[in-house]
Order: C-alpha cells, then structure tokens, then sequence
C-alpha cells in the first residue's frame, strides 16, 4: 500500500480564484524518501497542509498511511508528523519541556521512543534546559524535528526544512534524513533547492499548482531532450548575451562559472566558437556537459 | 585605483562578550560585483548593519560610498540601496505608489520621480501592471521591482541580502542580469547568498567563518587555493569547522 496518494488535488483561494493547487495527483511508496522540489508560491505548503489535514482541500481527494484526510482526520493526525516550514515550537518552554509536550499529546513517553531521535537529540541535549525561542536556527531546526518524530509517526512531513540555511547545515540536515530512512519512516520533504532532489528517492517537479515531472532524479535528468553545453569565457556577461542572441539557441542561461546552452539544430562547437569570435568574444571554452535537476526545472519552465 | 566604495579596517562588533565581527578588513571596488559568504551566524548580518549605517561599531574602521560609520551614519543611508528578502515593498500600495513613495523617501524631486517611474516600468515591462497592489504581483517581479526600486536613487552601491531565497530557477537568472546591468552602470553590488552557484557570478568574495574573514579572493582563485571542483566545495571546507551557528 501506498504511504500517501493524492488524486486530483486541489485547493483555490480567495476572490480571484488562484488554483494554488492544480489537480495534483502523485503517490509515495512505503519507506520512500519523496521531494517536492519547487520554488515559493508553487504550492507545496499547502498541499503538506490538505496532507496533514489542517486545511481542507476544494477538490480531489488523498489519502495517508490508507486514511482520507477529510473523513479520517483525526487518526491521521496521531499518525503523522509534520515540521512545517515556519519554526512552531513554544518558545517560553525549554528543549526538554517541548519535547515531554510533544510526546504526552501524543500519547507516549520520550523514553518510549528515544531509540529514533537519539541520534539528533544528542547534539542539543546540553542545552535542554535552555528554552526554545532562544535557540540558534540550526538547534531550533534539529528540536524540532525531535519533536515531529517523538510519537513515532509513519509519514514524517518536513515543509521546507533547509530554507535559508547555509550548505554546511544543509548537509548535515540530509544526512540524518537519511539515517531515519533507514528505520523505515516514509518521508515527505519540500525543498527550493534544486540540488537537494539528487538526495530523494523520487522527486515531484512542481510549478504555479502543478507537477511538471514525477521520477526518480536519475529518470528526470536522463529524460533532458537536448545535448546540453557548457560553454565559458573572459567576459561572462557579454558571452551570456552574445549566447541569447544566436540564432541557433534554444536555451541558454548562467550556471555558475559557466554558462549552459543548446542548440535548435545540430550544430558543431566550431561553428559556435566561430560565432562568439566574430562577436569580439576571448578565451571562449566549450564542452558537453551532464544536465542537472535545474536544468530540467529551467526547461520545464521554458516549455 | 579609484577610491573603494567599501573600506574597512578592523571592523568589530561585540555583544557583551560575544564577538560577532571580529576585525575584518576588507575593500570593494567601484562597479565591483562583491559576494559576502558565510555560515548562518558567522557574522555577516551585524557587519551588513554596520556597513549601511545602522550600527555602530565596537572598534575598528569602515568608510562606505566615503562617509565614516561612526558619524556620518545619515550620509551613508541616503547614499546606499538596500533590498533583503524579508522586507521588499508595500504590498497594499500599487507598483507606481510604492515608486513614488521611495523616491520620496530618498529626497527626489517629484519631476525625478515621474522620468525615472516611467523609465523603470518601460525597463521592467510592467506598463499594464503600474496600478495593481504590489500584494498581487509574483514574487518574482516582486523582487525585481524591488531591487529596482533599491537603486531608483542611483546609489554608489546597494546592499542584497539573500535577495533570491526561494525563487525559481529562472526568475533567479533573471534577476542576476539585473545586477549584472547595474553593475555595468558602474553600481557597485554587494551580495550574500546560500546559493554558491550564485557565488561564481561575483567578481570577489569574501567568506566569514566565526566572526572572521577566513577567504577572500575572485572565485577563479579560491577554487585554485583550495583546491576545489566548485565554490560548495570551497565553502564547505571553510565553514565546516566553523563552531558557532546562528
């Protein structure tokens, strides 16, 4: 069976009628790490919240761990965990009140289920008596996390865990993502940071309320239809609108230290070389490269 | 050399016992693309503060667009722009009132305000949308009316906290030509951003760990020294040791 399925979701907001949620419709399996990768506003807040029933969808429908999320709201509830993207811990209470809260509401003991968040809570036992608002992003993040995961849930869903986060921390973050995989929680994850999809199992590609792809990040990257280029030079500015200007491009945009492109027809790097020449351009570079998850959500875009 | 927009020398900033700047010194050059890195908590919003004139500091010394922090803290906010991701424009006033109401805030003339709204709606080709709220605009135009905004003063350099958070792909790039433009009209740009692929866009960089300015260098010459595939990898080796977060 199926940890989450969504059929047709939606959800329409306001006066204007904004679908921010488009007949969404996707699966994650039993045990899958699954990311919703998407940038603000594209709709993966509001679908964690018709998931985690605390927002009543306007069409469609979706179960979790087998359960509706209308009729069925309240066994979900003690079944799931959520993080959502805004910190929602008290802030008057300290690590260890939060986490006893956490776990009574729910029913259990810290003790219970100690053996799932041990490998986090350790990094900020020594300060469990410090309260909670007055805690650093990364501590506040790892709490509550703790504090998501205390009831042992079956579907554990992180909105946005990592945003604004320096890379450092962003690592760190995955890696104990990875760990509670392996103890068999499913997890639902949203992230604006298109590196982070490589870490999932499957990815949902999603834009303005609806999903652009549904694979494995493996799957995404090999479907890229074009042969994509790198290409780099001393002046990067004027090689990127040199590149806009060409006749035979299709896409091309900055990717760090180079700039990617391709190409409408085939043609060959002589060709464009000759081109960027002729364009007063130096030091020009070119090569074939591997696409990446942001360059199939920029092609997605484009499309 | 022209004078740097950005001088500093030995900056600090202490809260009690807690160093938060610990004496960086550093200059940005006029037209310069400067990228400020570093870990959440290594400093880089308290030194932000004090470069745009809203703190003062411990010791040290900083002159920016050439007016002193410690004085001339009034000559240094008329003269920068500032745009951070949290705090853009006023969503209940339309496009052309937000205009209007910074420009006059920045102490242009209304016949300013009026050749330089029409240019900057001309630029972003938002003719049609002049007279919507700013709340119902997408982020990513949002953003760059914003920044467009931020410069509306022709400001010797403009500060830009994290300004692409949680933008798509595409309306990222997008908003990098904006900063490649303004810093083709010779505004000098100074940038923090957890985006390190945004970190190659720069001309320099700087990246703080713990209070301290641990690199500084064209991305080019980081990745050399350090011996790195990419600007992560540089960043990761710098920050990973670092021993406080925010």
């Amino acid at each position: 069976m199926e940890a989450v399925a969504l059929r047709n979701l939606s959800k329409v907001y306001g006066k204007e009628a904004t679908r921010a949620v488009n007949d969404v419709s996707f699966t994650v399996n039993k045990g899958e790490l699954f990311g919703l990768i998407g940038p603000d506003g594209a709709g993966k807040t509001s679908i964690f919240r018709m998931l985690t029933t605390v927002l009543l969808p306007d069409g469609g429908s979706a179960t979790v761990d087998g359960l509706d999320i209308v009729k069925d709201y309240k066994q979900i509830r003690s079944r799931v965990g959520y993080m959502p993207g805004k910190f929602s811990l008290y802030p008057d209470l300290t690590i260890e009140e939060n986490l006893n809260f956490f776990a009574t509401v729910f029913n259990t003991t810290v003790e219970e289920n100690y053996a799932l968040i041990k490998d986090i809570y350790v990094q900020i036992e020594p300060f469990k008596t410090r309260r909670a608002g007055k805690l650093s992003g990364g501590m506040k993040q790892k709490l509550a996390l703790c504090c998501a995961l205390i009831h042992k849930p079956s579907v554990l869903f992180l909105d946005e865990p990592t945003t604004g986060v320096d890379p450092v921390s962003r690592k760190e973050f995955w890696d104990m993502l990875k760990r509670l995989k392996e103890q068999a929680i499913t997890i639902v994850v949203s992230t604006p940071y298109m590196d982070e999809a490589t870490l999932c199992d499957r990815i949902a590609l999603i834009q303005n309320g609806n999903i652009l792809s549904i694979d494995t990040p493996a799957n995404v990257v090999a479907s890229y239809p074009e042969k994509l280029f790198a290409l780099k030079a001393g002046n990067m500015y004027a090689l990127l609108q040199a590149m806009e200007h060409y006749e035979h491009t299709l896409n091309s945009y900055a990717f760090g230290e180079y700039m990617h492109a391709s190409f409408r027809t085939d043609v060959s790097e002589v060709d464009v070389k000759n081109y960027l020449q002729q364009q007063g351009l130096q030091g020009v570079e070119m090569k074939t490269t591997v696409p990446t998850i942001e360059d199939c959500f920029i092609k997605l875009l484009k499309d | 050399m022209a004078t740097p927009v950005i001088q500093t020398d030995k900056l600090t900033k202490r809260f009690g016992d807690f160093v938060a700047t610990n004496e960086i010194t550093f200059d940005v050059q006029p037209g310069e693309i400067f990228g400020f890195l570093g870990a959440n908590g290594a400093g880089k919003t308290t030194a932000m503060r004090m470069l745009c004139g809203l703190s003062i500091p411990s010791a040290g010394q900083a002159r920016v667009a050439g007016f002193d922090v410690y004085k001339q803290t009034e000559q240094i906010k008329r003269n920068i722009g500032y745009m951070s991701q949290k705090f853009s424009l006023y969503e209940d006033l339309t496009v052309l009132e937000n205009i209007n109401f910074f420009g006059g805030i920045y102490g242009l003339s209304n016949a300013d305000i009026k050749t330089k709204s029409e240019a900057l709606i001309g630029r972003l080709g938002l003719q049609g949308e002049a007279k919507k709220l700013v709340g119902s605009l997408p982020l990513g135009w949002k953003q760059k009316l914003s920044f467009s905004v931020g410069i509306l003063h022709q400001p010797k350099i403009v500060f830009l906290d994290e300004p692409t958070g949680g933008v798509d792909p595409v309306t990222r790039r997008q908003f990098w030509n904006l900063i490649y433009e303004a810093a083709h009209e010779g505004i000098t740009i100074f940038v923090t951003t957890h985006y390190m692929d945004e970190a190659e866009y720069c001309n320099r960089i700087s990246i703080m760990v713990d209070g301290k300015i641990q690199a500084l260098d064209t991305p080019q010459a980081l990745k050399q020294k350090f011996n790195a595939a990419s600007m992560d990898d540089v960043f990761y080796q710098l920050a990973r040791g670092a021993k406080r977060s925010e």
